[in-house]
């Protein structure tokens, strides 16, 4: 499959197979005027699979979302057409706004403005918990 | 959040931090007098979104032998919650009228919402299932005064372990001083969840032993901290009664435990312990709510920096 080459850009490489279009969500990439393209289930050496995200302009990324999507993901900035730097997002100490409580006695289900806030509690088994109810993400 | 204190759960407490508190009770126990101006000038709003007795009247008396006033309200329906106001508005407004809140609230997390917002200490006085500071120092000051010590004990945790926030919270404060093991004594439908056993437990290497009978347990304990076995936790009917019974403290299940146990609850009881236990001298639960006057007295003073 051919994708045209990006000029300027950003690639969004490596992401696990199957949550290009959850990250595509999640980045609110469909308000963009530019291209974006999204690619799924593209070979990967290290995983079998992946899902690749490539947006033909440079933007302002959400890098605490990416890491929280998966720390494995890679994102290339792209300049003239040369990749100039290869940045790899961390696992965020605090992730807002992305993941919602699901617990039904929490401040947050009846409070509708309030941020839903996750703050990391386990980096090792990439546990996230509401700093309000302490419920773990799902 | 901005420099200032607040309390909303147990584990932001360091033991440095506890001890301090329970040393600030016990002198308060001891010299009164030299207590009874301290907060003179100070207010403390309850905000009391649900009906409790024994512990807004613990922070309303604590404040009130600090010298100090008291303002709020006991029920949401009395507040401007009744007409939709959020918790980080009201947590705003009330920054303006007290110098400190102690909040109950029937939603998991509001007390941290307010505390997010107020400029003013905030005391989470319990939010919902979640977490009960003030009870869980209460229970430590009460060990502490029955006991003479944190540590080197066999604590029994009794009844539901599963939905009981205030067993959670004791065990994840006990565990941190040394020596200390537990019995956890429950049906196997109450029994503590996976995050106490596995992230507080297993993870300090808390020796520690499941079993369903009470009797069997009796003779090991220093404390028995009994909880209430509630009807609608089980989901047949068939094994709450036969399990119900098996809960009921009464002074012979008292046979065989030490002379020196020291019995704990946080109140209110139903029928889990029997009234004829109430003159046994190692009852202590009305001891224990004397003791939580006592510590909200420590407390207040600690979060508004009163020497």
């Amino acid at each position: 499959m051919l994708i045209g080459t990006i000029v300027d850009g950003i690639v969004i490489d490596h992401i696990p197979a199957g949550r290009g279009m959850e990250l595509y969500k999640y980045l609110e990439l469909d308000k963009l005027s530019c291209e974006v393209a999204l690619i799924k289930n593209a070979p990967s050496e290290k995983r079998g699979k992946k899902d690749i995200l490539k947006i033909n302009d440079i933007i302002d990324l959400n890098f605490d979302l990416l890491g929280y999507v998966d720390p494995g993901i890679t994102v290339d900035i792209i300049r003239g057409g040369k990749r100039v730097e290869k940045l790899h997002p961390e696992l965020p100490e605090v992730i807002r706004g992305v993941i919602h409580c699901k617990n039904p006695r929490c401040i947050t289900q009846v409070e509708q403005e309030l941020e839903h806030v996750f703050r990391l509690t386990d980096r090792e088994k990439k546990v996230y918990r509401c700093i309000y109810c302490d419920t773990r993400a799902k | 959040m901005s420099d200032i204190r607040h309390l909303i759960d147990i584990s932001t407490l360091t033991v440095e931090e506890i001890d301090a508190l329970i040393k600030t009770a016990l002198d308060i126990i001891e010299n009164p007098a030299k207590y009874s101006e301290k907060c003179r000038g100070k207010k403390l709003a309850t905000l009391f979104y649900e009906p409790s007795t024994r512990t807004r009247l613990s922070f309303e008396s604590a404040m009130l032998e600090l010298g100090g006033s008291v303002i709020g309200f006991s029920e949401a329906q009395s507040s401007s919650a009744s007409k939709g106001e959020s918790v980080a508005d009201t947590a705003k407004v009330i920054s303006c009228f007290a110098d400190i809140i102690a909040m109950r609230h029937p939603l998991e997390g509001a007390p941290m919402v307010a505390a997010l917002n107020a400029s003013i200490p905030v005391i989470n006085a319990g939010d919902g299932g979640h977490n009960h500071p003030t009870q869980t120092l209460t229970d430590l000051l009460t060990i502490y005064r029955e006991k003479g010590r944190l540590g080197h004990m066999t604590v029994g945790c009794c009844g539901d372990l599963k939905f009981g926030r205030t067993v959670h919270s004791l065990i994840a404060a006990m565990s941190r001083y040394e020596g200390v093991d537990f019995v956890l004594i429950s049906p196997e439908e109450l029994r503590v969840p996976e995050n106490v056993r596995n992230d507080i437990l297993k993870a300090n290497n808390i020796p520690y032993r499941e079993t369903e009978s009470l009797l069997e347990a009796m003779p090991d304990l220093d404390i028995l901290y009994m909880t209430r076995v509630q009807r609608e936790r089980f989901i047949s009917e068939a094994d709450y009664v036969r399990l119900k019974d098996t809960y009921i403290m009464t002074p012979d299940k008292l046979m065989d435990a030490k002379e020196t146990l020291s019995i704990l609850h946080p109140l209110p009881r139903v029928n889990e312990i029997s009234v004829a236990v109430d003159k046994d001298p190692r009852a202590c639960y009305f001891r224990q709510v004397l003791n939580g006057k006592y510590i909200r007295m420590a407390l207040i003073l600690m979060l508004l920096g009163v020497k």
